[in-house]
């Protein structure tokens, strides 16, 4: 994968694979770093499950044998001198459960790949869950991108499903814009 | 700035369309999302499927869906195409442009595109 993007649509898989319907993606930027948070309200993981989570031959699935989503990331944080940290609290241990993935990537490293496209990453997983309510920031020391489904929701109703195209089309350019705004700001 | 007064003319549009909507799905385009999938490029072909039947006008009669790994992972980015009363149509290492094309000659026309399907791929 050659772009970070794909990797954020990777990992909030996870999460709306565990079932979650709140999922947090957050992005901040300085001149250094590159993190990003993806937390759900999911099923979450046991502790035995999140020890093997860098293990690519630990999957849950059942269709295929290794699961590579987190080794991946795991192994592109750490070449640029950044981490991946996982918190998850599994369902059978509390009622506020849920996972946290949080990923840091040094900008200036020469193993640093582009953050690409993270409109098309939204869109994506607003059109394959358009029941789940994503959040989404994007903070850079210009200024903010933000999108909230709940927020868009209360304006649609329950009627409109969010993976709409028309919708879709909105949520790209709305996005769209703001990131231009925030271009001409950094100018 | 897109504004939410815009979303709202969206959704008065959409309101009238959606009492009109009898059955939704006669058609079922489902892509692979699951790591195998995104790695292989699977973000830009579900893109041009939704965007494709959404030009084509056939939003009423064609959902696209996205699911998880199905096991041939070596032929991401996989399509499967389900239609009524017919069998499955599986396409095999998709991208942005074969995905216009089936919608073109499949979706729209009706006849499946046999070079882009895992029969052809195995041969």
């Amino acid at each position: 994968m050659d772009e970070l993007s794909l990797y954020v649509l990777d990992i909030t898989m996870n999460s709306v694979r565990a079932g979650a319907d709140e999922i947090e993606i957050t992005l901040r930027e300085d001149g250094e770093w590159l993190d990003f948070s993806v937390q759900d309200n999911g099923c979450g993981m046991t502790e035995e499950q999140v020890k093997k989570l860098g293990n690519p031959f630990f999957t849950t699935r059942k269709t295929r044998k290794v699961g590579l989503g987190i080794p991946f990331l795991t192994m592109l944080a750490e070449m640029t001198g950044g981490y991946v940290k996982i918190h998850s609290v599994h369902e059978s241990v509390s009622e506020d459960h849920g996972t946290k993935t949080e990923a840091r990537f040094g900008k200036n490293h020469i193993d640093f790949i582009p953050l690409g496209d993270m409109i098309e990453t939204v869109k994506t997983l607003i059109q394959g869950s358009p029941e789940v309510n994503f959040t989404y920031t994007h903070e850079t020391e210009q200024g903010k991108v933000e999108l909230s489904c709940a927020a868009l929701r209360e304006i649609l109703g329950e009627d409109i499903s969010l993976a709409e195209p028309d919708i879709l089309g909105w949520i790209g350019a709305y996005l769209s814009e703001q990131y231009e705004e925030m271009e001409k700001a950094s100018e | 700035m897109k504004s939410l007064e815009e979303l709202m003319a969206i959704k008065a549009k959409m309101q009238d369309k959606v009492s009109v909507r009898t059955s939704s799905g006669d058609i079922r385009v489902v892509v692979g999302m699951a790591t195998c999938g995104i790695a292989a490029g699977a973000r830009p072909v579900l893109n041009a499927f939704v965007e494709g039947v959404s030009e084509a006008g056939l939003t009423d009669k064609v959902q696209v869906t996205q699911t998880g790994c199905i096991g041939i992972c070596q032929y991401e980015p996989v399509v499967e195409v389900y239609e009524k009363d017919k069998e499955k149509v599986t396409y095999v290492k998709m991208t942005a442009e074969k995905a216009k094309e089936v919608v073109e000659k499949h979706i729209k026309g009706g006849n499946i595109v046999t070079e882009y399907t895992i029969g052809a791929s195995q041969i």
